[in-house]
């Protein structure tokens, strides 16, 4: 199964995400912003990090990247797509997800193991957790509030969109402690914790964040 | 030459944290006149000649799909001599 991670200018936590991939079992592929190329993979994962810098907003540049017009005619056919912290960002700025990630609320930048509660296990990244499942997995972000139109939070709750809340204390001032949601289809996935950070014990505060892997890999097989 | 300018804001229901610090911040210089203070950005293009319509329409767009995210944000074009 080949998963692609894409490099932007400015992404950081590339590297885990293919490591992540290899662990749960994958084949990790490195994809480049500047091509349109998705060399076969099934899955992509749009990692966090800076990309050019989050100059003018955080992922508004990335959207416009050769590879994003591949990425978001695929998931518009149903290609499992997960974007993590700034890859949120970019699928926000892509509009394959509603809403849009601002300067969270105690202008901090916020960095710390965060509790957080399953809310939606139907997509592909989320299908081996089980709704209500508690989780710890690290946040690292400045610009992580989750914001929406009204109806676009009524949509969302109603049908189920939201897949990852805060528990506990909302760090950054998201509506409803929104920490994730998925698109109409359920195959694109943006969350701003980094289930890429949690992955074994040695390094991480858990390995609550391997599931979202081995999850893609498992809703593949089973196609 | 002419300058398009194109100014960006949040939308009003819109958390504006920056705005918020920048208020809370004038206060102990001894400025106590502000109520609020929102906080934007401002594009100054620079184009050859006068700005025809259709110049204009094409910046519109531009703010529309780059300069500004509508979601959160409203823009204003406007030409300065």
């Amino acid at each position: 199964m080949r998963i692609g991670v894409v490099t932007f200018p400015g992404s950081l936590d590339d590297s885990s995400a293919l490591r992540a991939i290899r662990l749960a079992g994958g084949v990790p592929v490195p994809l480049f912003h500047a091509s349109d190329d998705l060399k076969e993979v099934e899955a992509v994962v749009l990692p966090g990090g800076f990309s050019y810098g989050d100059y003018l907003r955080c992922g508004a540049i990335s959207r416009f990247a050769p590879i994003m017009s591949s990425v978001i005619i695929a998931a518009e056919h149903g290609f499992p797509v997960l974007g993590i912290c700034n890859g949120f960002q970019i699928l926000c700025e892509s509009h394959l997800l509603p809403g849009a990630l601002t300067r969270n609320q105690g202008l901090h930048f916020v960095c710390t193991d965060q509790p957080l509660t399953v809310e939606n296990n139907t997509t592909p990244w989320t299908s081996g957790y089980t709704k209500g499942d508690r989780l710890v997995i690290p946040i690292k972000n400045g610009e992580g509030s989750f914001q929406a139109s009204a109806e676009t939070l009524h949509q969302l709750e109603s049908e189920g969109r939201v897949v990852l809340r805060y528990a506990g204390t909302n760090p950054n001032g998201s509506k409803n402690d929104i920490a994730g949601i998925t698109n109409a289809r359920g195959n694109v996935v943006g969350v701003m914790p980094h289930p890429e950070q949690a992955i074994e014990s040695l390094t991480g505060p858990s390995t609550d964040g391997l599931t979202f892997f081995t999850s893609v890999l498992h809703s593949l097989v089973g196609r | 030459m002419a300058t398009i300018v194109v100014e960006v804001m949040l939308k009003p229901e819109i958390l504006d944290p920056q705005g918020q610090a920048v208020a809370a911040a004038l206060p102990r210089l001894g400025f106590t006149f502000a109520t609020s203070v929102r906080q934007g950005k401002r594009f100054e293009i620079e184009v050859a000649g006068t700005p025809t319509a259709e110049r204009l329409a094409e910046v519109e767009k531009a703010a529309e799909t780059l300069l500004s995210n509508p979601v959160i944000e409203t823009f204003l074009v406007k030409v300065e001599a």
